[in-house]
Protein backbone atom coordinates (compact mmCIF):
# COMPACT_ATOMS: atom_id res chain seq x y z
CA UNK A 1 0.00 0.00 0.00
CA UNK A 2 0.62 3.43 -0.72
CA UNK A 3 2.60 5.79 2.09
CA UNK A 4 -0.66 7.73 1.63
CA UNK A 5 -2.49 5.71 3.69
CA UNK A 6 -0.34 3.88 6.27
CA UNK A 7 -2.50 3.84 9.38
CA UNK A 8 -1.36 6.43 12.17
CA UNK A 9 -1.77 7.66 15.22
CA UNK A 10 -4.35 5.51 17.68
CA UNK A 11 -4.89 3.43 14.71
CA UNK A 12 -1.65 2.81 14.23
CA UNK A 13 -1.25 1.28 17.37
CA UNK A 14 -4.57 -0.81 17.82
CA UNK A 15 -4.29 -2.60 14.37
CA UNK A 16 -0.46 -2.88 15.54
CA UNK A 17 -1.67 -4.88 18.81
CA UNK A 18 -4.50 -7.05 16.93
CA UNK A 19 -1.95 -7.76 14.22
CA UNK A 20 0.15 -9.02 16.55
CA UNK A 21 -1.95 -10.56 18.77
CA UNK A 22 -2.99 -12.65 15.75
CA UNK A 23 0.28 -13.12 15.09
CA UNK A 24 0.97 -14.44 18.41
CA UNK A 25 -2.29 -16.80 18.07
CA UNK A 26 -1.09 -18.43 14.53
CA UNK A 27 2.03 -19.51 15.88
CA UNK A 28 0.89 -20.52 19.36
CA UNK A 29 0.37 -24.29 18.16
CA UNK A 30 4.12 -24.38 17.15
CA UNK A 31 5.56 -22.67 20.13
CA UNK A 32 3.78 -24.98 22.35
CA UNK A 33 4.81 -27.84 20.01
CA UNK A 34 8.51 -26.70 20.67
CA UNK A 35 7.54 -26.37 24.32
CA UNK A 36 6.67 -29.96 24.72
CA UNK A 37 8.89 -31.81 22.71
CA UNK A 38 12.01 -30.36 24.38
CA UNK A 39 10.63 -31.02 28.08
CA UNK A 40 10.06 -33.76 30.19
CA UNK A 41 6.47 -34.75 30.47
CA UNK A 42 5.13 -33.76 33.34
CA UNK A 43 5.72 -29.85 31.96
CA UNK A 44 3.77 -30.75 29.07
CA UNK A 45 1.05 -28.82 30.96
CA UNK A 46 3.29 -26.84 33.40
CA UNK A 47 4.86 -23.84 32.21
CA UNK A 48 7.97 -22.79 34.33
CA UNK A 49 11.16 -21.16 33.19
CA UNK A 50 13.42 -23.74 35.49
CA UNK A 51 12.04 -26.79 33.51
CA UNK A 52 14.96 -28.63 32.37
CA UNK A 53 15.53 -29.20 28.80
CA UNK A 54 15.84 -32.36 27.04
CA UNK A 55 15.87 -34.29 24.09
CA UNK A 56 14.55 -37.69 25.44
CA UNK A 57 11.49 -36.94 23.81
CA UNK A 58 12.57 -37.45 20.32
CA UNK A 59 14.65 -40.25 21.28
CA UNK A 60 11.53 -42.26 22.79
CA UNK A 61 9.56 -41.53 19.76
CA UNK A 62 12.48 -42.26 17.03
CA UNK A 63 12.42 -45.88 18.59
CA UNK A 64 8.83 -45.99 18.71
CA UNK A 65 8.12 -46.45 15.10
CA UNK A 66 9.99 -46.96 12.31
CA UNK A 67 10.40 -43.42 11.61
CA UNK A 68 13.44 -43.54 9.55
CA UNK A 69 11.69 -45.97 6.68
CA UNK A 70 8.76 -43.55 6.66
CA UNK A 71 11.38 -40.95 5.83
CA UNK A 72 12.93 -42.46 3.17
CA UNK A 73 9.05 -43.12 1.74
CA UNK A 74 8.17 -39.96 1.74
CA UNK A 75 11.38 -38.66 -0.11
CA UNK A 76 10.59 -41.25 -2.12
CA UNK A 77 7.33 -40.50 -3.08
CA UNK A 78 8.10 -36.56 -3.26
CA UNK A 79 11.05 -37.64 -5.93
CA UNK A 80 8.48 -39.72 -7.97
CA UNK A 81 6.01 -37.42 -8.05
CA UNK A 82 7.76 -34.48 -8.54
CA UNK A 83 10.17 -35.79 -11.33
CA UNK A 84 6.79 -37.57 -13.23
CA UNK A 85 5.62 -34.05 -12.82
CA UNK A 86 8.41 -31.93 -14.38
CA UNK A 87 8.78 -34.24 -17.57
CA UNK A 88 4.97 -34.76 -18.37
CA UNK A 89 3.24 -31.08 -17.85
CA UNK A 90 6.60 -29.62 -19.78
CA UNK A 91 5.99 -31.82 -22.90
CA UNK A 92 2.05 -30.94 -22.30
CA UNK A 93 2.51 -27.30 -21.58
CA UNK A 94 4.64 -27.61 -24.59
CA UNK A 95 2.29 -28.94 -26.60
CA UNK A 96 -0.65 -26.13 -25.82
CA UNK A 97 1.59 -23.16 -25.76
CA UNK A 98 2.90 -23.87 -29.46
CA UNK A 99 1.29 -26.16 -31.56
CA UNK A 100 -1.90 -25.70 -33.22
CA UNK A 101 -4.36 -29.00 -34.10
CA UNK A 102 -8.15 -29.46 -33.98
CA UNK A 103 -9.25 -30.18 -30.39
CA UNK A 104 -6.84 -28.49 -28.36
CA UNK A 105 -9.26 -26.22 -26.74
CA UNK A 106 -11.65 -29.24 -25.72
CA UNK A 107 -8.66 -31.29 -24.63
CA UNK A 108 -7.29 -28.50 -22.53
CA UNK A 109 -10.75 -28.02 -20.88
CA UNK A 110 -10.44 -31.50 -20.25
CA UNK A 111 -7.00 -31.25 -18.00
CA UNK A 112 -8.55 -27.65 -16.27
CA UNK A 113 -11.55 -30.32 -14.66
CA UNK A 114 -8.44 -31.66 -12.58
CA UNK A 115 -8.00 -28.28 -10.82
CA UNK A 116 -11.99 -28.92 -9.84
CA UNK A 117 -11.62 -32.24 -9.45
CA UNK A 118 -8.23 -33.80 -7.44
CA UNK A 119 -7.63 -37.25 -7.22
CA UNK A 120 -8.18 -37.16 -3.46
CA UNK A 121 -11.77 -36.68 -3.95
CA UNK A 122 -12.38 -39.90 -6.29
CA UNK A 123 -10.66 -42.33 -3.21
CA UNK A 124 -13.34 -45.20 -4.55
CA UNK A 125 -12.66 -45.60 -8.05
CA UNK A 126 -8.53 -44.91 -7.83
CA UNK A 127 -8.36 -47.55 -5.36
CA UNK A 128 -10.30 -50.11 -7.33
CA UNK A 129 -8.19 -49.03 -10.12
CA UNK A 130 -5.06 -49.76 -8.01
CA UNK A 131 -6.06 -52.98 -7.61
CA UNK A 132 -6.43 -53.54 -10.98
CA UNK A 133 -3.66 -52.51 -11.47
CA UNK A 134 -1.90 -54.59 -8.88
CA UNK A 135 -0.22 -51.77 -7.12
CA UNK A 136 -1.88 -51.19 -4.18
CA UNK A 137 0.59 -50.80 -0.94
CA UNK A 138 3.19 -49.08 -2.85
CA UNK A 139 4.98 -45.94 -3.35
CA UNK A 140 3.80 -45.94 -7.14
CA UNK A 141 0.08 -46.02 -6.20
CA UNK A 142 0.44 -42.83 -4.00
CA UNK A 143 2.06 -40.77 -6.89
CA UNK A 144 0.58 -41.80 -10.23
CA UNK A 145 -2.60 -40.19 -9.52
CA UNK A 146 -1.09 -36.53 -9.17
CA UNK A 147 1.24 -37.87 -12.14
CA UNK A 148 -0.26 -35.38 -14.20
CA UNK A 149 -0.98 -32.20 -12.96
CA UNK A 150 -2.90 -29.58 -14.25
CA UNK A 151 -1.99 -26.70 -12.31
CA UNK A 152 1.70 -27.64 -13.57
CA UNK A 153 -0.01 -27.62 -16.73
CA UNK A 154 -1.69 -24.56 -16.67
CA UNK A 155 1.15 -22.69 -14.98
CA UNK A 156 3.97 -23.66 -17.17
CA UNK A 157 1.66 -23.09 -20.77
CA UNK A 158 1.40 -19.52 -18.82
CA UNK A 159 5.20 -19.11 -18.48
CA UNK A 160 6.20 -20.82 -22.32
CA UNK A 161 3.75 -19.00 -23.52
CA UNK A 162 5.90 -15.67 -23.02
CA UNK A 163 8.70 -16.85 -24.72
CA UNK A 164 9.42 -15.25 -27.67
CA UNK A 165 8.46 -17.22 -30.67
CA UNK A 166 12.10 -15.70 -32.55
CA UNK A 167 13.79 -17.73 -30.12
CA UNK A 168 12.22 -20.74 -30.98
CA UNK A 169 12.26 -20.17 -35.05
CA UNK A 170 16.14 -19.04 -35.01
CA UNK A 171 16.82 -22.48 -32.97
CA UNK A 172 14.68 -24.57 -35.86
CA UNK A 173 16.45 -22.84 -38.98
CA UNK A 174 19.83 -24.12 -37.05
CA UNK A 175 17.69 -27.60 -37.54
CA UNK A 176 16.99 -28.58 -33.97
CA UNK A 177 13.98 -30.95 -33.66
CA UNK A 178 11.04 -30.19 -31.14
CA UNK A 179 12.20 -31.32 -28.16
CA UNK A 180 15.90 -30.32 -28.65
CA UNK A 181 14.14 -26.20 -29.35
CA UNK A 182 12.07 -27.23 -25.78
CA UNK A 183 15.21 -28.46 -23.73
CA UNK A 184 17.22 -25.90 -24.95
CA UNK A 185 15.02 -22.73 -24.73
CA UNK A 186 12.33 -23.05 -23.17
CA UNK A 187 13.13 -25.26 -19.77
CA UNK A 188 16.12 -23.17 -19.18
CA UNK A 189 14.03 -19.55 -19.44
CA UNK A 190 11.20 -21.18 -17.28
CA UNK A 191 13.67 -21.73 -14.74
CA UNK A 192 11.88 -19.72 -11.80
CA UNK A 193 8.96 -21.08 -12.24
CA UNK A 194 9.92 -24.98 -11.86
CA UNK A 195 11.15 -23.98 -8.69
CA UNK A 196 8.33 -22.27 -7.79
CA UNK A 197 6.28 -25.05 -8.73
CA UNK A 198 8.62 -27.31 -6.91
CA UNK A 199 8.30 -26.16 -3.76
CA UNK A 200 4.37 -26.13 -3.51
CA UNK A 201 4.45 -29.96 -5.18
CA UNK A 202 6.70 -31.18 -2.60
CA UNK A 203 4.82 -29.53 0.69
CA UNK A 204 1.52 -30.56 -0.95
CA UNK A 205 2.86 -34.26 -1.28
CA UNK A 206 5.20 -34.25 2.09
CA UNK A 207 1.86 -33.33 3.49
CA UNK A 208 -1.08 -35.55 1.80
CA UNK A 209 -2.72 -37.85 3.82
CA UNK A 210 -6.01 -39.15 2.88
CA UNK A 211 -5.37 -41.10 -0.19
CA UNK A 212 -1.78 -42.65 0.95
CA UNK A 213 -3.91 -43.66 4.35
CA UNK A 214 -6.29 -45.42 2.68
CA UNK A 215 -3.84 -46.61 -0.65
CA UNK A 216 -0.97 -47.88 1.64
CA UNK A 217 -1.17 -50.41 4.89
CA UNK A 218 2.29 -51.38 5.60
CA UNK A 219 5.66 -50.20 6.63
CA UNK A 220 7.62 -50.16 3.67
CA UNK A 221 4.73 -47.90 1.72
CA UNK A 222 3.81 -45.68 4.75
CA UNK A 223 4.78 -41.94 4.50
CA UNK A 224 5.75 -39.79 7.46
CA UNK A 225 2.20 -38.58 7.75
CA UNK A 226 0.96 -41.74 7.80
CA UNK A 227 3.09 -43.39 9.54
CA UNK A 228 2.80 -40.61 12.29
CA UNK A 229 -1.04 -40.94 12.97
CA UNK A 230 -0.56 -44.66 12.63
CA UNK A 231 1.54 -44.33 15.46
CA UNK A 232 -0.23 -41.42 17.69
CA UNK A 233 -3.14 -43.31 17.64
CA UNK A 234 -1.42 -46.81 18.72
CA UNK A 235 -0.78 -47.94 22.37
CA UNK A 236 1.16 -44.51 22.69
CA UNK A 237 -1.61 -43.44 25.19
CA UNK A 238 -1.31 -40.09 25.68
CA UNK A 239 2.05 -39.12 25.97
CA UNK A 240 2.01 -35.64 24.69
CA UNK A 241 5.61 -34.83 24.93
CA UNK A 242 6.52 -38.11 22.75
CA UNK A 243 3.39 -37.14 20.13
CA UNK A 244 4.91 -33.35 20.07
CA UNK A 245 8.44 -34.45 19.65
CA UNK A 246 7.12 -36.80 16.46
CA UNK A 247 5.28 -34.25 15.16
CA UNK A 248 8.04 -31.83 14.80
CA UNK A 249 10.11 -35.01 13.50
CA UNK A 250 7.25 -34.95 10.98
CA UNK A 251 7.09 -31.51 9.78
CA UNK A 252 10.67 -30.48 10.62
CA UNK A 253 12.08 -30.76 6.83
CA UNK A 254 9.67 -28.58 5.79
CA UNK A 255 9.72 -26.13 8.56
CA UNK A 256 13.31 -25.88 8.02
CA UNK A 257 13.17 -25.55 3.87
CA UNK A 258 10.52 -22.62 4.84
CA UNK A 259 13.03 -20.86 7.51
CA UNK A 260 15.57 -20.97 5.18
CA UNK A 261 13.77 -20.06 1.95
CA UNK A 262 11.36 -18.23 3.02
CA UNK A 263 11.11 -15.88 0.48
CA UNK A 264 10.94 -18.49 -2.43
CA UNK A 265 8.06 -20.52 -0.40
CA UNK A 266 5.74 -17.08 -0.05
CA UNK A 267 6.52 -16.38 -3.87
CA UNK A 268 5.71 -19.45 -5.17
CA UNK A 269 2.76 -20.32 -3.16
CA UNK A 270 1.78 -16.61 -5.23
CA UNK A 271 2.25 -18.44 -8.21
CA UNK A 272 0.05 -21.45 -6.53
CA UNK A 273 -3.64 -20.60 -7.29
CA UNK A 274 -4.52 -24.36 -6.90
CA UNK A 275 -1.99 -26.89 -6.05
CA UNK B 1 -3.10 -34.84 -40.12
CA UNK B 2 -0.48 -32.63 -40.37
CA UNK B 3 3.26 -33.61 -38.59
CA UNK B 4 2.66 -30.38 -36.46
CA UNK B 5 -0.69 -32.07 -34.82
CA UNK B 6 1.22 -35.47 -34.69
CA UNK B 7 3.75 -33.65 -32.62
CA UNK B 8 1.58 -32.14 -30.51
CA UNK B 9 -0.83 -35.19 -29.63
CA UNK B 10 2.35 -37.27 -29.22
CA UNK B 11 3.35 -34.70 -26.67
CA UNK B 12 0.22 -34.59 -24.70
CA UNK B 13 -0.25 -38.55 -24.71
CA UNK B 14 1.65 -39.55 -21.51
CA UNK B 15 -0.65 -36.91 -19.37
CA UNK B 16 -3.72 -37.34 -21.07
CA UNK B 17 -3.83 -41.02 -20.26
CA UNK B 18 -2.85 -40.30 -16.44
CA UNK B 19 -5.62 -37.95 -16.67
CA UNK B 20 -7.81 -39.95 -18.07
CA UNK B 21 -7.06 -43.01 -15.91
CA UNK B 22 -7.27 -41.18 -13.24
CA UNK B 23 -9.59 -38.40 -13.17
CA UNK B 24 -11.85 -38.70 -16.36
CA UNK B 25 -12.43 -42.28 -16.08
CA UNK B 26 -13.24 -42.60 -12.20
CA UNK B 27 -15.77 -39.38 -12.39
CA UNK B 28 -17.50 -41.15 -15.14
CA UNK B 29 -17.03 -44.85 -13.44
CA UNK B 30 -18.25 -43.24 -10.27
CA UNK B 31 -21.55 -42.45 -11.91
CA UNK B 32 -21.73 -45.63 -13.03
CA UNK B 33 -20.98 -47.46 -10.21
CA UNK B 34 -23.37 -45.68 -7.78
CA UNK B 35 -26.30 -47.73 -9.73
CA UNK B 36 -25.06 -50.92 -8.72
CA UNK B 37 -24.67 -52.85 -5.58
CA UNK B 38 -21.13 -53.75 -3.73
CA UNK B 39 -19.48 -56.87 -5.07
CA UNK B 40 -19.18 -59.38 -2.63
CA UNK B 41 -16.44 -62.02 -2.79
CA UNK B 42 -16.32 -63.46 -6.38
CA UNK B 43 -19.99 -62.07 -7.06
CA UNK B 44 -19.81 -59.57 -9.42
CA UNK B 45 -21.70 -56.35 -8.82
CA UNK B 46 -25.27 -56.38 -8.94
CA UNK B 47 -27.31 -53.56 -11.15
CA UNK B 48 -29.28 -52.24 -8.12
CA UNK B 49 -30.66 -49.05 -10.06
CA UNK B 50 -31.76 -46.39 -7.73
CA UNK B 51 -31.35 -48.12 -4.48
CA UNK B 52 -27.78 -46.16 -3.38
CA UNK B 53 -29.69 -42.69 -4.08
CA UNK B 54 -32.75 -44.36 -1.58
CA UNK B 55 -30.61 -45.05 0.85
CA UNK B 56 -28.72 -42.05 0.83
CA UNK B 57 -32.23 -40.07 1.24
CA UNK B 58 -32.99 -42.49 3.93
CA UNK B 59 -29.26 -42.26 5.70
CA UNK B 60 -29.96 -39.55 8.64
CA UNK B 61 -25.34 -39.49 8.54
CA UNK B 62 -25.39 -38.58 4.94
CA UNK B 63 -27.52 -36.02 5.67
CA UNK B 64 -26.15 -34.47 9.07
CA UNK B 65 -23.01 -35.02 7.14
CA UNK B 66 -24.25 -32.49 4.40
CA UNK B 67 -25.41 -29.99 6.92
CA UNK B 68 -22.51 -29.98 8.12
CA UNK B 69 -20.14 -29.94 5.68
CA UNK B 70 -22.44 -26.74 4.87
CA UNK B 71 -22.57 -25.29 7.75
CA UNK B 72 -18.06 -26.09 7.55
CA UNK B 73 -18.41 -24.22 4.39
CA UNK B 74 -20.14 -21.25 5.77
CA UNK B 75 -18.35 -20.77 9.05
CA UNK B 76 -15.09 -20.79 7.16
CA UNK B 77 -15.11 -19.38 4.19
CA UNK B 78 -16.06 -15.63 4.99
CA UNK B 79 -14.30 -15.89 8.14
CA UNK B 80 -10.94 -17.18 6.47
CA UNK B 81 -11.41 -14.30 3.74
CA UNK B 82 -11.67 -11.59 6.23
CA UNK B 83 -8.75 -12.86 8.50
CA UNK B 84 -6.06 -13.53 5.08
CA UNK B 85 -7.57 -9.86 3.95
CA UNK B 86 -6.76 -8.03 7.48
CA UNK B 87 -3.21 -10.37 7.52
CA UNK B 88 -2.71 -9.24 3.78
CA UNK B 89 -3.00 -5.51 4.72
CA UNK B 90 -1.23 -5.47 8.13
CA UNK B 91 1.97 -7.18 6.55
CA UNK B 92 2.05 -5.23 3.23
CA UNK B 93 1.93 -1.59 5.76
CA UNK B 94 5.49 -0.54 7.25
CA UNK B 95 3.78 -2.03 10.57
CA UNK B 96 6.93 -2.92 12.90
CA UNK B 97 7.53 -6.98 12.59
CA UNK B 98 6.03 -7.24 9.95
CA UNK B 99 8.63 -9.71 8.33
CA UNK B 100 8.04 -11.37 11.94
CA UNK B 101 3.89 -11.61 11.54
CA UNK B 102 4.16 -12.89 7.43
CA UNK B 103 6.34 -15.50 8.62
CA UNK B 104 3.17 -16.53 11.69
CA UNK B 105 0.69 -16.08 9.44
CA UNK B 106 2.06 -18.65 6.78
CA UNK B 107 3.98 -21.29 8.58
CA UNK B 108 0.32 -23.42 9.14
CA UNK B 109 0.12 -23.06 5.86
CA UNK B 110 3.65 -25.27 5.45
CA UNK B 111 3.16 -27.60 8.44
CA UNK B 112 1.05 -30.83 7.38
CA UNK B 113 -2.68 -31.01 8.87
CA UNK B 114 -2.24 -34.34 10.47
CA UNK B 115 0.86 -33.07 12.47
CA UNK B 116 -0.72 -29.73 13.81
CA UNK B 117 -4.21 -31.78 14.38
CA UNK B 118 -2.06 -33.80 17.07
CA UNK B 119 -1.33 -30.37 18.88
CA UNK B 120 -4.99 -29.00 18.53
CA UNK B 121 -6.40 -31.98 19.97
CA UNK B 122 -4.10 -31.75 22.94
CA UNK B 123 -5.51 -27.46 22.76
CA UNK B 124 -9.20 -29.09 23.45
CA UNK B 125 -8.15 -31.39 25.78
CA UNK B 126 -10.50 -31.91 28.80
CA UNK B 127 -8.91 -31.52 31.98
CA UNK B 128 -5.25 -30.47 31.68
CA UNK B 129 -5.71 -29.13 27.71
CA UNK B 130 -4.12 -25.70 27.04
CA UNK B 131 -7.91 -23.93 26.63
CA UNK B 132 -9.22 -25.70 29.59
CA UNK B 133 -6.44 -23.87 31.61
CA UNK B 134 -6.95 -20.67 30.32
CA UNK B 135 -10.68 -20.20 30.48
CA UNK B 136 -9.86 -21.68 33.97
CA UNK B 137 -7.92 -18.98 34.85
CA UNK B 138 -11.28 -16.41 34.62
CA UNK B 139 -13.03 -18.87 36.76
CA UNK B 140 -14.70 -20.58 33.96
CA UNK B 141 -15.68 -24.52 34.60
CA UNK B 142 -14.05 -27.11 32.20
CA UNK B 143 -15.51 -28.53 29.66
CA UNK B 144 -15.26 -31.50 26.79
CA UNK B 145 -15.22 -29.25 23.41
CA UNK B 146 -14.51 -32.06 21.24
CA UNK B 147 -16.66 -34.60 23.13
CA UNK B 148 -19.61 -32.06 22.68
CA UNK B 149 -22.09 -32.00 19.80
CA UNK B 150 -22.36 -28.10 20.68
CA UNK B 151 -19.11 -27.53 20.11
CA UNK B 152 -17.32 -30.21 18.41
CA UNK B 153 -17.41 -28.54 15.07
CA UNK B 154 -17.10 -25.15 15.98
CA UNK B 155 -13.76 -26.59 17.12
CA UNK B 156 -13.03 -28.41 13.82
CA UNK B 157 -13.83 -24.98 12.06
CA UNK B 158 -11.38 -22.94 14.16
CA UNK B 159 -8.41 -24.99 13.33
CA UNK B 160 -9.49 -25.07 9.67
CA UNK B 161 -9.21 -21.07 9.46
CA UNK B 162 -6.02 -21.15 11.12
CA UNK B 163 -4.62 -23.35 8.57
CA UNK B 164 -6.27 -21.51 5.67
CA UNK B 165 -6.02 -18.07 6.13
CA UNK B 166 -2.06 -18.03 5.77
CA UNK B 167 -2.28 -19.33 2.27
CA UNK B 168 -5.00 -16.93 1.18
CA UNK B 169 -2.98 -13.88 2.50
CA UNK B 170 -0.36 -14.94 -0.15
CA UNK B 171 -2.49 -13.74 -2.93
CA UNK B 172 -4.00 -10.64 -1.51
CA UNK B 173 -0.55 -9.79 -0.90
CA UNK B 174 0.69 -10.46 -4.51
CA UNK B 175 -3.03 -8.53 -5.44
CA UNK B 176 -1.88 -6.00 -3.48
CA UNK B 177 1.38 -5.47 -4.56
CA UNK B 178 0.02 -5.25 -8.07
CA UNK B 179 -2.39 -2.22 -7.24
CA UNK B 180 -0.53 1.34 -8.87
CA UNK B 181 0.78 3.75 -6.24
CA UNK B 182 -0.64 6.59 -8.27
CA UNK B 183 -4.22 5.70 -7.16
CA UNK B 184 -3.28 6.17 -3.49
CA UNK B 185 -1.57 9.20 -4.37
CA UNK B 186 -4.69 10.97 -6.20
CA UNK B 187 -6.75 9.54 -3.72
CA UNK B 188 -4.78 11.52 -0.93
CA UNK B 189 -4.64 14.69 -3.21
CA UNK B 190 -8.27 14.20 -3.22
CA UNK B 191 -8.48 14.45 0.56
CA UNK B 192 -9.75 10.72 0.83
CA UNK B 193 -9.77 9.10 4.20
CA UNK B 194 -8.44 6.23 4.67
CA UNK B 195 -11.63 4.12 5.23
CA UNK B 196 -12.79 5.37 1.94
CA UNK B 197 -9.87 4.47 -0.28
CA UNK B 198 -9.76 0.77 1.41
CA UNK B 199 -13.35 1.03 0.39
CA UNK B 200 -13.65 2.19 -3.11
CA UNK B 201 -10.59 1.83 -4.57
CA UNK B 202 -8.62 -1.52 -3.00
CA UNK B 203 -11.61 -3.72 -2.59
CA UNK B 204 -12.81 -3.37 -5.91
CA UNK B 205 -9.34 -3.99 -7.15
CA UNK B 206 -9.15 -7.03 -5.01
CA UNK B 207 -12.42 -8.43 -5.97
CA UNK B 208 -10.78 -10.62 -8.86
CA UNK B 209 -8.98 -12.62 -6.19
CA UNK B 210 -11.42 -11.91 -3.76
CA UNK B 211 -13.33 -14.23 -6.24
CA UNK B 212 -10.52 -17.03 -6.90
CA UNK B 213 -9.62 -17.21 -3.29
CA UNK B 214 -13.71 -18.47 -2.70
CA UNK B 215 -13.91 -20.65 -5.18
CA UNK B 216 -10.36 -22.50 -3.76
CA UNK B 217 -11.97 -22.01 -0.25
CA UNK B 218 -15.03 -24.01 -1.34
CA UNK B 219 -13.37 -26.90 -2.82
CA UNK B 220 -11.22 -27.03 0.43
CA UNK B 221 -14.03 -27.02 2.51
CA UNK B 222 -15.19 -29.90 0.67
CA UNK B 223 -11.57 -32.03 0.84
CA UNK B 224 -10.38 -30.85 3.54
CA UNK B 225 -10.51 -34.04 6.51
CA UNK B 226 -7.31 -34.64 7.92
CA UNK B 227 -8.35 -33.35 10.73
CA UNK B 228 -11.68 -34.77 11.36
CA UNK B 229 -9.71 -37.99 10.98
CA UNK B 230 -7.34 -37.16 13.52
CA UNK B 231 -9.26 -35.27 15.95
CA UNK B 232 -12.81 -36.73 16.08
CA UNK B 233 -13.52 -39.22 13.38
CA UNK B 234 -16.58 -37.80 12.72
CA UNK B 235 -17.99 -37.93 16.32
CA UNK B 236 -19.34 -37.39 18.78
CA UNK B 237 -22.79 -38.39 17.29
CA UNK B 238 -21.68 -37.55 13.55
CA UNK B 239 -21.88 -33.97 15.28
CA UNK B 240 -18.09 -33.53 12.82
CA UNK B 241 -18.77 -35.76 10.15
CA UNK B 242 -17.99 -34.35 6.57
CA UNK B 243 -19.38 -35.54 2.72
CA UNK B 244 -15.46 -36.89 2.09
CA UNK B 245 -15.29 -37.98 5.71
CA UNK B 246 -18.45 -40.23 5.39
CA UNK B 247 -17.83 -41.17 1.59
CA UNK B 248 -14.37 -42.05 3.57
CA UNK B 249 -15.77 -44.21 5.92
CA UNK B 250 -18.54 -45.78 3.89
CA UNK B 251 -15.75 -46.88 0.86
CA UNK B 252 -12.98 -48.04 3.72
CA UNK B 253 -14.44 -48.87 7.18
CA UNK B 254 -18.05 -50.67 5.94
CA UNK B 255 -16.75 -51.63 2.45
CA UNK B 256 -19.79 -50.33 0.60
CA UNK B 257 -18.23 -49.23 -2.63
CA UNK B 258 -21.95 -48.99 -4.69
CA UNK B 259 -23.08 -46.38 -1.93
CA UNK B 260 -19.85 -44.93 -1.74
CA UNK B 261 -19.87 -44.18 -5.52
CA UNK B 262 -23.49 -42.52 -4.75
CA UNK B 263 -21.88 -40.17 -2.38
CA UNK B 264 -19.22 -39.61 -4.31
CA UNK B 265 -21.42 -38.07 -6.90
CA UNK B 266 -22.92 -36.04 -4.37
CA UNK B 267 -19.71 -34.59 -4.15
CA UNK B 268 -18.85 -34.31 -7.84
CA UNK B 269 -22.01 -32.32 -8.29
CA UNK B 270 -21.35 -29.74 -5.64
CA UNK B 271 -17.75 -28.81 -7.25
CA UNK B 272 -19.65 -29.24 -10.66
CA UNK B 273 -21.80 -26.12 -9.27
CA UNK B 274 -18.39 -24.34 -8.08
CA UNK B 275 -17.04 -24.71 -11.26
CA UNK B 276 -20.42 -23.46 -13.07
CA UNK B 277 -20.74 -20.36 -10.54
CA UNK B 278 -16.65 -19.74 -11.43
CA UNK B 279 -17.54 -19.78 -14.86
CA UNK B 280 -20.22 -17.50 -14.42
CA UNK B 281 -18.73 -14.97 -12.34
CA UNK B 282 -14.90 -15.20 -13.20
CA UNK B 283 -13.96 -13.46 -16.49
CA UNK B 284 -12.28 -16.28 -17.71
CA UNK B 285 -9.70 -14.54 -19.97
CA UNK B 286 -8.13 -13.30 -17.20
CA UNK B 287 -7.43 -17.13 -15.89
CA UNK B 288 -7.28 -19.07 -18.46
CA UNK B 289 -6.07 -17.13 -21.11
Amino acid sequence: MSRHYEPRGIALGVETVAAWALGILWILPLIYAVWTAFHPSEYSARFSLMAPLTLENFRRAWDAAPFARYFLNSFMLVTLVLSMQLVLCTLAAYAFARYEFRGKDTVFLLVLIQLMIMPDVLLVENYRTMGKLGLLDSIPAIALPYAASAFGIFLLRQTFKSVPRELDEAARVEGAGPLTVLWRVYVPLAKPVYLAYGLVSVSYHWNNFLWPLIVTNSVTSRPVTVGLQVFSSGDQGIDWSIITAATLMTSAPLLLAFLLFQRQFVQSFMRAGIR
Amino acid sequence: MSRSAIHGWLLLLPSLALLALFTHWPIVGTVIDSFFGTPKGKRPAPFVGLENYQVMVADEVFWKSLWNNLWFALGTIPLSIILALAMALWVNSAMRGKTWLRMAFFTPTVLPMIAVANIWLFFFTPQYGLLEQFTGLFGFSGRNYLGSESTALVCMMIVAVWKEAGFFMIFYLAALQSIPPSLAEAAAIEGAPRSYYLRRIVLPLLMPTTLFVMVNAVINAFRMVDHIVVMTKGGPNNATSLLLFHIYQVGFNFWDTGYAAALTVVLLAILALVAVGQFVFLDRKVHYQ
